[in-house]
């Protein structure tokens, strides 16, 4: 099954998301900011990745910009948490690397919609 | 399929919390740096604050929406818009924003409570409040226009048969999209045909495999929304050349647009790693205290049947057992081990009630114009979570106190030599099985002329009573004293020192004040280190025995009947080095016949709370031990004098003396008799 890397330094956004991964049987790995998620991903390779943009210690764009510059994560999917306010955020994510935006809130079918379409 | 949202309710709420604590601090830290300036007077915050304020608000937001809390979702956005522009520097950072800030941060967890309990309302002032959060956000700081929100407008009779041609630029892969799983998006939206276009494909030997040089030409027969065509591409506007027009009309495949260069040059920076703050940064699990609570009690458990064992064996003294008290010898270093590591699950930093203060501090003393430094060290004393929730507004108290009585104003400190910022220095440590919280002040010390005065004229002493300095500064914890010599709106609203003595001897701790005119007042609060497990003095009442918490025994001794001093018309007093105290004696209080009546054959324990001393008198001292405290409340009514109870070794119930209660028994007029004995 697809394993899916969740970062977000919020515990119920993380919860939520990864409780319904899991329930559509993706496989979870949780982490709470950008040096814990690029720890995790240089340890095993995960087919998608999907991150928070504010976070303390590295920020989901410093995120991208390190996981792009690994050989595995090159073309990997990586899909960042965004809110309707950041306009210009999302312009910085694509520049970094991002492939897209899910746009919170969201409910968990739009998720699962999101995540089935970039896993082909 | 439904995923109930509820069950991550619980964690959102509590990280909210959180994150607003974090939030004022910085707030707070940043105020700090700004004391002396005046209130609108510019000041440029570091970013790494900005960004963990603005990050707290923007998460509540983000969880706030996708749980469905929609009150705390708007007050939330309307705060982050106002933060982003403080971040981005569109908007001045002064005293009078940050009090603003800290306004919003209150009311932010005030909707977070209610939501938090049921409430979905959105209260006046609040609704109030966030109106003008948004006027300041709107006119206040300068806004530029490319930040006004865009409206999307929905195209609703844009709904037909489509033709599109979409060229990817070379590098699109880069990002992780790819043009097929675009292609089989649309094909979800209706009946694609495609066209593939490959004449941008250079020869073999120039083809860089990592970029896309292929483009597409697909008919889209719907009828489709033209919006949903283009939300398929919305994650790739910018890599790729797209042209979508109605049915059949011609297209020019020539034009194309500059490549997206990636500038990793831009961009924000990573926030610096490293530990914020105060350093109460704990690795921690959530646990439930229900589930703690079910854990203490059967370790609990543990160490009653622990003891039992271990009074049985004595009894046996066949050397065949000795192995047998070597095991519980084990028993019971395993059972001590096993409790302790239970009983840390329950401790938390003190910092959770001293973090408060800074707040307290810096609104009381700019609203009475006094400048003030708090310090504050030993936050990370461990502390039963429920004495850190119940002391909590006894500290704040008596910090309000000190910034508002103790500490003079800055004119009147400089007349005195002192400096014009006066310190209030708040310190836990422990020491042995309690903890001990100070918190000192440089201002005036207390004025013993005015106590006594004030104390007098509230009929609460005497006015012909000789009061030792002591006595006289312990006056402020009678219940009825204010000092304030006018209320202010800041303290000395009638609840004073005597509700913290009160609160602190519940918990099983007292407080003492130090008083040192002109320079300054210290208050000493002393507490256990938890509630479940104390040390007890077992004493035996006729067939009973009883515990009393070892925290409040003074002295035990036998007094010889004829020592009793007995005042015409007063009770019975025992001498006690230089004083007399009233006792009790505890057979007459519990109706128990066959106990010892005089005190040449008992013995008396000398206890003392609430800065009270008495005696009781009681049949003889059983010995001292670790006693698991059980509560009475929910099977039996409450009686007066006992706490609550606990299971001895041999099964048997005893009751553990509210040693508070007893003194007050004793009543405060008999008190002053004697207080006005022990002076003449």
């Amino acid at each position: 099954m697809a394993t899916i890397l969740i970062v977000d330094d919020t515990a119920s956004m993380r919860q939520m998301i990864g409780f319904t991964l899991n329930d559509a049987s993706y496989e979870v790995t949780e982490a709470a900011d950008g040096n814990e998620a690029l720890e995790a991903a240089r340890k095993s390779k995960f087919d998608a990745v999907i991150t928070d943009i504010n976070m303390p210690n590295m920020d989901g764009i410093s995120l991208v910009r390190e996981l792009r510059s690994l050989a595995d994560y090159k073309f990997t999917p990586i899909l960042m948490l965004t809110t309707e306010s950041q306009d210009s955020k999302r312009k910085e994510c694509k520049e970094a690397g991002a492939t897209g935006w899910i746009v919170k809130p969201f409910n968990p079918e739009q998720l699962l919609n999101v995540i089935k379409n970039v896993l082909n | 399929m439904t995923i109930d949202l509820t069950q991550f309710h619980q964690t959102f709420f509590e990280e909210s919390l959180e994150a607003l604590s974090d939030m004022e601090a910085e707030l707070l830290r940043i105020d700090g740096h700004m004391s002396g300036r005046r209130v609108s007077d510019e000041f440029k915050a570091d970013n790494e604050s900005l960004n963990i304020i603005f990050r707290a608000v923007h998460s509540i937001k983000g969880g706030s929406s996708t749980f469905g809390f929609e009150i705390v979702a708007n007050f939330s956005h309307v705060l982050e818009n106002l933060l982003d522009d403080i971040r981005e520097h569109r908007c001045k950072t002064t005293r009078n924003l940050i009090s603003t800030l800290l306004h919003s941060c209150d009311c932010l967890r005030t909707l977070v409570q209610n939501s938090q309990n049921g409430i979905n309302t959105l209260p006046a002032d609040i609704d109030k409040f966030q109106v003008n959060l948004e006027n300041l956000q709107e006119t206040g700081c300068e806004v530029t226009p490319d930040r006004r929100r865009k409206t999307r407008g929905i195209d609703k009779n844009n709904i037909g048969n489509w033709d599109i041609l979409f060229t990817p630029n070379k590098n699109m892969l880069s990002t992780g999209n790819d043009p097929v799983r675009i292609i089989r998006a649309l094909k979800n939206l209706g009946n694609i045909k495609s066209q593939l276009d490959i004449n941008s494909l250079p020869s073999w030997n120039k083809i860089n495999p990592e970029y896309i040089y292929l483009s597409w030409n697909i008919d889209l027969l719907g009828p489709v929304e033209k919006s949903l065509i283009e939300n398929v591409f919305s994650w790739v506007a910018d890599d790729c050349v797209l042209d979508i027009k109605r049915n059949n009309s011609v297209h020019n495949p020539s034009a194309s647009r500059p490549e997206h260069a990636i500038d990793s040059g831009t961009g924000t920076n990573a926030p610096a790693p490293g530990v914020s703050g105060n350093g109460l940064e704990v690795q921690s699990i959530r646990v439930s205290t229900p589930k703690v609570d079910a854990l203490v009690d059967l370790v609990g458990e543990l160490v009653i049947t622990q003891t039992m064992l271990s009074q049985f064996s004595e009894e046996i003294t066949s050397e065949s057992i000795e192995k047998l008290q070597l095991g519980l010898g084990l028993l019971e270093r395993n059972t001590r081990e096993l409790q302790e590591s239970v009983m840390r699950i329950r401790m938390l930093p003190v910092g959770f009630a001293l973090n408060k203060l800074p707040r307290i501090v810096r609104d009381v003393s700019t609203k009475l114009g006094k400048k003030v430094k708090l310090d504050i060290s030993g936050e990370g004393t461990e502390l039963d979570k429920s004495v850190i929730e119940s002391i909590g507004d006894a500290l704040m108290h008596i910090v309000r106190n000190s910034v508002d009585h103790g500490l003079e104003s800055p004119a009147e400190r400089i007349n005195a030599g002192k400096p014009e910022t006066g310190a209030i220095h708040v310190q836990a440590s422990q020491k042995g099985g309690s903890v001990v919280i100070t918190i000192e002040d440089d201002g005036n010390g207390l004025n013993r002329n005015l106590i006594l005065n004030k104390a007098i004229e509230k009929g609460l002493v005497r006015d012909d009573a000789d009061l030792t300095d002591e006595q006289i500064d312990n006056l402020i914890f009678i219940p009825g004293f204010s000092t304030a010599s006018q209320v202010t709106g800041v303290s000395g609203r009638g609840v004073g020192m005597d509700v913290v003595r009160t609160r602190i001897s519940e918990l099983g701790g007292h407080v003492e004040v130090t008083n040192n005119p002109g320079s300054g007042t210290k208050l000493t609060l002393r507490l256990p280190l938890t509630l479940a497990i104390m040390d007890g003095l077992c004493v035996k009442v006729g067939s009973q025995v009883y515990i009393i918490p070892l925290l409040s025994v003074i002295e035990s001794l036998s007094v010889p009947e004829h020592e009793i001093s007995r005042p015409a018309g007063g009770s019975e007093l025992v001498p006690f080095h230089s004083e007399y105290l009233p006792f009790l004696k505890l057979y007459k209080l519990f109706n128990l016949s066959s106990a010892i009546k005089t005190t040449t054959d008992g013995i008396i324990i000398i206890v003392e709370s609430e800065n009270k001393k008495i005696g009781l008198l009681v049949d003889e001292i059983v010995g001292q031990q670790q006693v698991v405290v059980k509560s009475l409340e929910t099977h039996y009514k409450r009686v007066e004098g006992v706490a609550t109870a606990t299971i001895l070794g041999d099964g048997e119930v005893a009751l553990i003396l509210d040693i508070s209660t007893l003194t007050n028994l004793v009543s405060h007029k008999h008190y002053q008799d004697h207080m006005l004995k022990a002076a003449s």
